[in-house]
């Protein structure tokens, strides 16, 4: 039974002197190979060429600060409640006095922890997120050796103050007040 | 006996039943949402307006409707009584400026708050408030409160239920605390910050709808759904021992009264099941407690669905149908 139309019948002809000849053929599939070294390449030289990303990309994850450095979450688990892959873990703490300029509310996330192997980067979890506090970025997340080492805690995901994340592009354009 | 119908659907309930109650006898469909009524605790309700209704007929003698939408907590029935829920529009508009009101002053910290997930005030804004506040002036803001070494008072998201003015005074033999102040002023208090100690003080975190009062021992240990509520019960000679242990893996977090479908305890429990004995092998197990499908706290706990051998095809019914939709 033919299944496409793609199918070709191979036909047991005798060769004619030009074709028993080759050199034809190989010309042919030579000017092939040389047409490609003077095309536009299809990849890049990464890391030194990074590609530009689409705006709604999803990579690695940031847990934001506010303008004052102070963290945005409030371990309030609705990003982990959310996340259909059940990647992400969090214990609160209570915030002490004096420690107000690290931490925006009264209570904080004390470990907060994505399993970056159980991730599936659908963003459930910076739409679930009431305190603008975790986005996705497009940043890629760095290969490993060990699966332990996939398991990303504040250590990795917190933005350091001196260099933020840019999340302009993704952030929000709606408001609810 | 009285005849009464409510949302169109008809019930007889005893002489000096509620309205309230009626509506709960018939089912959760028509139920009005409540704050501060408490069927276990007497003289409760009356104070939220959460559960206004609107009777279109006063009863069979004097068929006159109400002139007023009336509590459906304090109003009793009376004989071929008709009164309008969901149905009406009025009641509906009615409950979203009451719940306006409600969180006027109540503040949008629920992700800190302990009680979101289990909170009256949470479900009731989520049902039949609108989502805009339009207010200009600021919340009014208090201190955090200890009241003792278990219980704290966050003021601030109190909204003067007297629930837990309720308990001390009926279950516990010494109430000190209530509330000070009149109208906008009002706030639960012990007055100069007196410890609540006492063996049932404990009843005043379970019977709080909102997260006014919390337990200590619990705060901010986990989000209630990452918790998981187990029936357990104990011999205690102070109060029935009938239980909620929320486990957290092998760990009780926090003990809890058992509450009814309506989000009420059914039996108040002492303070030494609540607070002293959070090891599993304290208790007896009776199994997982049952949570409601659209609780927020069954999210992600994966029940034993029916087996496909005992599953019938006569089992799946037809959704109900109602009528005057999409046209």
């Amino acid at each position: 039974m033919q299944l496409t139309n793609r199918s070709k019948v191979v036909v047991k002809k005798e060769m004619s002197f030009v074709e028993k000849l080759y050199l034809p053929a190989i010309f042919s599939g030579l000017s092939i190979t040389i047409k490609h070294l003077f095309k536009k390449k299809a990849t890049l030289r990464y890391p030194e060429v990074t590609r530009e990303f689409a705006p709604v990309y999803r990579g690695m994850h940031v847990l934001k600060r506010d303008e004052q450095g102070r963290e945005n979450c409030t371990a309030c688990g609705l990003c982990a409640v959310a996340c259909p892959a059940e990647a992400i873990t969090m214990d609160a703490a209570e915030r002490q006095k004096g420690e107000e300029y690290l931490y925006r509310e009264e209570k904080y996330a004390a470990k907060y922890e994505i399993n970056m192997l159980r991730c599936i980067y659908c963003g459930l979890c910076e739409e679930a997120c009431p305190k603008d506090a975790i986005y996705l970025t497009d940043r890629i997340v760095p290969s490993e050796y060990s699966r332990g080492k996939f398991v990303f805690g504040k250590d990795v995901l917190v933005e350091n103050i001196d260099e933020r994340i840019d999340i302009s592009k993704r952030k929000k354009s709606y408001k609810i007040d | 006996m009285a005849k009464v119908t409510i949302d169109g659907k008809t019930i007889e309930v005893p002489d000096g039943t509620s309205i309230l109650q009626a509506a709960r006898m018939i089912g959760p469909d028509v139920a009005p949402p409540t704050m501060c009524y408490h069927s276990k605790l007497k003289t409760s309700g009356g104070y939220c307006r959460t559960c206004l209704v609107e009777v279109t007929k006063g009863s069979d003698k004097d068929p006159r409707p109400m002139p007023k939408l009336v509590a459906s907590c304090r109003t009793n029935v009376m004989d071929g009584m008709e009164v309008g829920n969901l149905t009406s529009p009025k009641v509906v508009e009615a409950r979203k400026g009451v719940v306006e009101f409600l969180l006027l002053n109540h503040p949008l910290d629920c992700p800190i708050c302990d009680q979101a997930g289990e909170c009256h005030l949470q479900d009731l804004g989520y049902d039949h408030g609108s989502a805009k506040t339009r207010t200009d002036f600021e919340r009014r803001t208090f201190e955090k409160i200890s009241l003792g070494d278990k219980i704290q008072l966050h003021m601030t998201r109190c909204i003067l239920c007297y629930r837990c003015v309720k308990v001390a005074d009926q279950i516990t033999d010494n109430r000190v605390h209530g509330v000070l102040n009149r109208g906008d002023h009002s706030e639960i208090s012990t007055y100069i910050e007196k410890v609540i100690d006492n063996d049932f003080s404990g009843n005043m975190i379970d019977v709080c709808p909102v997260g006014a009062l919390t337990d200590k021992t619990f705060r901010f240990k986990s989000r209630v759904w990452f918790t998981k509520p187990v029936c357990a019960n104990r011999n205690c000679d102070k109060c029935s021992g009938k239980v909620h242990l929320w486990y957290k893996g092998e760990e009780v977090l926090r003990v809890t009264g058992r509450k009814d479908q309506w989000g009420e305890v059914e039996e108040f429990i002492c303070n030494t099941c609540r607070y002293d004995k959070k090891k599993t092998s304290d208790w007896e197990i009776e199994g997982p407690a049952e949570v409601n499908r659209h609780s927020v706290i069954s999210a992600n706990h994966y029940q034993v669905l029916k087996k496909g051998s005992e599953f019938k095809l006569n089992d799946i019914k037809p959704l109900p149908i109602t009528e005057g939709e999409g046209s």
